[in-house]
């Protein structure tokens, strides 16, 4: 097993205090982790950092491949979906690099989009427009792009937020199907339940690292009172961290 | 001769109208009545599409803030080299990118939004503006670089114009896939590693010389009317992209055209008759339009599915 993400020390803070503080470790090559801890752990941050959408303090993260061939998948709210494009435009977005800012849309393009809505459980909604879905049919809109993007690294921020039961075991379906191809699949995740039930591997962030490993191991009840124990809030008082004193 | 003419001269009031002096004769009969709607149908290609993209990224008084943010420029060409309509537009080229410049700048950089950087920035270039102006020229000059006058369209002004608008549309079409990819969905753009700053800026580019070239010649309520109403009526109207683009430009060709007529044969200020033309489309839009008011209190019964 080879490593995809190698993250070493990595500290990303908001006005000084960190959201992640101090988090080394490995994510395999074809591994399946579900990223979980309380709310403010620093899980959409770490997600963030290692795509560089926000500035890291302090450490590295190394990635194993080409950041075009990593898929992203933000939380719900930061996508407008009022936007006027169709079901099928917005899912042929999942080839833009391929085709390029200019050229046309291949046939081909289009066949594997309307596969990928099958895929999904979305035939025929191709010709509509996004704002005539439901949430839980956007976010299968979503999947069926990051299935056209063809990566490698997969990063999901919340993926079954606001989602039915339904369409939970659908879209859980698919990412156990990008495990069994090999991809590397990182998800964001509250439910333990869902979390024991799918994801072999789970890493339990309370901004810094609680535990990181098999999932059984991972969420035993020792870790999540110790995750539980990190407060929410910021601790205006907290003394300089040793280590970001020495530099 | 435009300038020396006034359309009050111009059109006596036969006793019996006919169709082809109410619609036609105008433009047959006066160059500038000509000039006037070329200009206005020119530029009715070109800004619309960009008002629709604006209200799409929920920045639709971007127009008018940069509209204002153009005038330190243009008094700053006027001031050096007099009424030249090329002095006054690279004046207000550079002013306008300035302003997104910095306001650009201030909103990558720090906490405040894009809009709140941008009024900041674009209040103090009107300040400097008025500024400039005040302290030079009368009150005259300021009342005519604002508003401007269709029926002053010159040559060299129709020539700006086409050449902005044909620029504009090539920018649109080749550019397309990245300013809806930008507009849409930034984050997806950033997370695959791609800098999405070009785009923006061409985009910001097009707006800003879109607004300079309608400004010299037409005026700012001019430039930016005609950019935000039609996008505004379209979005009403259209569910596609596409739609809204052409729907846009249609409409604000119809308002170009009847807002002249309506002008000449009851002598009203041009400008500001192709803008309220554009008003009664907008209300017309609000009642009627698939998205408007009406159309929800029409019950038409539901489908099975």
């Amino acid at each position: 097993m080879s490593a995809m993400i190698t993250l070493k020390d990595l500290t990303v803070s908001y006005r000084r205090h960190p959201a992640v503080h101090h988090l080394s470790g490995i994510f395999e090559r074809g591994s399946l982790t579900a990223l979980t801890g309380p709310n403010g752990a620093g899980k959409s941050t770490l997600l963030k950092s290692i795509l560089n959408l926000v500035p890291i303090e302090h450490g590295v993260v190394t990635l194993a491949v080409p950041r075009s061939r990593i898929a992203y998948l933000p939380q719900q709210s930061e996508i407008d979906r009022s936007f006027p494009i169709s079901v099928l435009d917005c899912v042929l977005l999942g080839h833009w690099q391929r085709i390029g800012l200019h050229s046309g849309v291949p046939t081909a393009s289009k066949q594997q989009a309307l596969a990928a809505l099958q895929a999904v459980g979305l035939d025929g909604f191709a010709p509509r427009p996004l704002g005539s879905l439901s949430v839980g049919q956007f976010q299968r809109v979503l999947f069926a792009r990051i299935l056209l993007q063809d990566a490698e690294l997969i990063l999901l921020d919340e993926p079954f937020n606001a989602i039915d039961s339904h369409t939970t075991e659908a879209l859980v379906k698919i990412i156990q199907g990008w495990h069994a191809e090999g991809r590397t699949t990182i998800a964001v995740l509250h439910d333990f339940e869902q979390v024991r039930e799918y994801f072999p591997h789970t890493l339990l962030l309370a901004r810094r690292l609680i535990a990181w490993g098999s999932t059984e191991e991972t969420l035993s009840p020792e870790n999540l009172r110790l995750a539980r124990e990190v407060t929410a809030a910021w601790d205006e008082h907290a003394p300089v961290c040793i280590t970001a004193a020495d530099q | 001769m435009p300038l020396s003419v006034s359309p009050q001269q111009i059109n006596r009031k036969p006793i019996m109208y006919s169709l082809y002096d109410v619609l036609i004769s105008p433009f047959v009969d006066n160059p500038f009545m000509r000039r006037a709607l070329v200009g206005t149908l020119v530029l009715a290609l070109s800004s619309p599409p960009l008002g629709v993209l604006l209200t799409l990224r929920r920045m639709s008084l971007l127009g008018d803030a940069l509209s204002h943010a153009v005038l330190p420029g243009v008094a700053i060409g006027y001031l050096l080299f007099g009424l030249s309509l090329p002095a006054m537009s690279v004046g207000g080229l550079c002013a306008g990118l300035a302003v997104v410049a910095v306001a650009g700048w201030v909103s990558r950089h720090t906490t405040l939004r894009e809009d709140a950087s941008l009024a900041a920035t674009y209040l103090v270039a009107l300040a400097l503006g008025v500024m400039l102006i005040s302290s030079q020229g009368t009150q005259l000059d300021l009342l005519h670089i604002l508003f401007g006058s269709v029926l002053a369209v010159d040559h060299d002004g129709l020539i700006l114009i086409a050449a902005v608008a044909t620029l504009t549309l090539l920018l649109l079409a080749g550019f397309y896939r990245g300013l809806l990819l930008e507009s849409f969905d930034p984050v997806f753009l950033a997370a695959s590693g791609r800098r999405g700053g070009f785009c923006q800026q061409l985009f910001l580019l097009m707006i800003v010389l879109n607004l300079v070239a309608a400004f010299q010649t037409l005026g700012t309520l001019m430039a930016v009317g005609l950019m935000m109403l039609p996008a505004v009526c379209a979005r009403l109207w259209c569910d596609s992209l596409v739609a809204q683009f052409c729907a846009s430009v249609a409409i604000a060709m119809l308002a170009s055209l009847s807002g002249l007529l309506l002008s000449y044969n009851f002598d009203l200020s041009s400008g500001p008759a192709i803008i309220v033309v554009l008003g009664l489309l907008y209300f017309f839009s609000l009642l009627m339009a698939p998205r408007g008011w009406l159309r929800p209190l029409l019950k038409r019964p539901h489908l099975r599915a």
